[in-house]
């Protein structure tokens, strides 16, 4: 058998995997909300410094630190992300699952609602939402969440209506197992990971959105360091040669993506019989 | 106890044809019954319709004259299926498939020759045969009364399947547990079962 690193089992170094990634976010968020103060501050005699030392990201011109800058975007990005993609899946879970329990009417409402929320094109519905709830934050996250559960219903709606014919599940009932029994322990661990994978594809998504209708002016207001805002001032730089202002940034927002996929796929490992004995 | 259909007609689709016409049978909790007939011919959908699963067209099932639904939620006729991979949720280890019948005893299941091993896997990792085997035992539950076997035995080898067999038919005994077991060998039914009907 082939001797793994420190002697640990794939389980292990999952599950290693998934605390690291989680951490790595979880101090991208904070220190971008502890130095948010700095992070405003301009001083314009270390204005348009390429990456130093003491400016790893280097500074803009208007002499802000785009470290300090480039976290706080983040942070704000991660932010608006989770919640906003756990909000649109959660109701994604809510409305697919309803689709499929509670009978055909319900049935055919829901499926009729996200017929129409999907034949509407995305970026006009969150612009019109967002605009309608005052922009900023909320305006983002509540656009983001209304647009982006109506695939996800779907397949939610598609899963629960194959369970409910599973032959475990009916086996279940004739073995006197309760219902909530039977959706705890028979149809949330399949559901979970479908909620997973849309979670996770999700995030990217919502913080691009984000992006882009910050960078259309329906989102949040310019001065604050979010993502979307350092990378679309920073187009008018590049072709100044200040690559650095872009490349940072844009590298760390790919980063974060990267590692909430790590998260989300390590832990499906671990729950998934298919690999948790790996 | 007496498992009583009666009259049953079942069909699938309305316009199709009828796979049981008033059918009727009548098991005792001392027998041990066996079903053949060709492929096709309604053993599993018989099957399915005693213990609960299928609601039949006409007729009804009776145990002791009350329906079977009247008998609150575990139904006391239970049924071993043909495919034990699709009775058991590929998302729960074996101790918790077992933990969802009825106070299982130790001793049942150590006489179906369940590993202590087996109970921390996943139903990915075991094989057919020792898959069907939780599902035996999970059938035999404290408040079983009649036992419906359908093709339980195909996926064993011949000296599994008589091991099996061998427990089963002492287990029905000791406990007045009645049996119906459905196969396409007759020998084996002959073997088993105190009378054969044909459907």
């Amino acid at each position: 058998m082939k001797k793994s690193f420190l002697g640990w089992n794939g389980r292990k170094r999952t599950f290693v995997l998934f605390t690291l990634a989680l951490v790595l976010l979880g101090v991208v968020t904070l220190w971008g909300q502890l130095g948010a103060e700095k992070a405003l501050e301009t001083d314009f005699s270390r204005k348009d410094l390429a990456p130093c030392l003491a400016y790893p990201f280097g500074t803009d011109w208007m002499g802000r630190d785009m470290f300090l800058r480039t976290l706080t975007g983040l942070s704000m990005s991660i932010r608006i992300g989770l919640l906003a993609a756990g909000v649109s899946a959660l109701v994604a879970v809510v409305l697919g699952t309803a689709a499929a329990t509670l009978g055909r009417r319900v049935d055919s409402v829901i499926t009729w609602v996200i017929d129409l929320v999907m034949g509407i094109p995305h970026i006009l519905l969150l612009i019109l939402i967002s605009y309608a709830c005052g922009r900023g934050f909320r305006g983002v996250v509540t656009g983001v969440a209304l647009t982006h559960w109506t695939s996800l219903a779907r397949v939610m709606r598609g899963e629960v209506l194959q369970l409910k014919e599973a032959p475990y599940i009916q086996m279940a009932e004739k073995l006197g197992t309760k219902r909530l029994a039977i959706i705890r322990k028979h149809m949330l661990p399949h559901l979970f990971p479908q909620f997973l994978v849309g979670l996770i594809l999700m995030f990217p998504h919502a913080i691009l959105h984000e992006a882009s209708i910050t960078f259309l002016g329906f989102g949040l207001s310019p001065e604050q360091p979010a993502i979307g805002v350092i990378l679309s001032e920073s187009m008018k730089y590049l072709a100044m040669g200040k690559w650095w202002l872009a490349l940072f940034p844009g590298l760390l927002l790919v980063l974060t993506v990267v590692l909430f996929d790590v998260a989300g796929e390590s832990l499906r490992r671990l729950l998934d019989p298919g690999s948790a004995h790996v | 106890m007496l498992l009583e259909a009666r009259d049953i007609t079942f069909c699938y689709d309305k316009n199709n044809r009828k796979i049981l016409e008033n059918f009727h049978l009548q098991v005792e909790s001392q027998e041990r019954v066996g079903l053949v007939a060709p492929s096709g011919f309604g053993k599993t959908t018989l099957c399915k319709i005693l213990a609960g699963y299928e609601q039949p067209e006409g007729g009804e099932v009776l145990l002791d004259g009350r329906p079977l639904s009247s008998y609150g939620r575990y139904c006391p006729v239970q049924m071993i299926w043909q495919h034990p991979e699709q009775v058991i949720n590929p998302r729960l280890r074996m101790k918790a498939v077992l933990e969802e019948g009825d106070q299982v005893e130790e001793r049942i299941v150590g006489e179906l020759g369940i590993e202590p091993e087996w109970l921390s896997r996943y139903p990915g990792e075991l094989s057919g045969g020792e898959l069907q085997r939780f599902c035996i035992a999970r059938a035999l539950g404290k408040r079983t009364r009649f036992l419906l076997a359908d093709e339980i035995s195909t996926m064993l080898d011949l000296i599994t399947q008589s091991q099996i067999w061998g427990f089963l038919m002492e287990e029905c005994t000791r406990r007045g547990i009645g049996l119906v077991a459905v196969s396409h060998s007759q020998p084996l039914l002959e073997r088993v079962c105190t009378r054969i009907q044909s459907l």
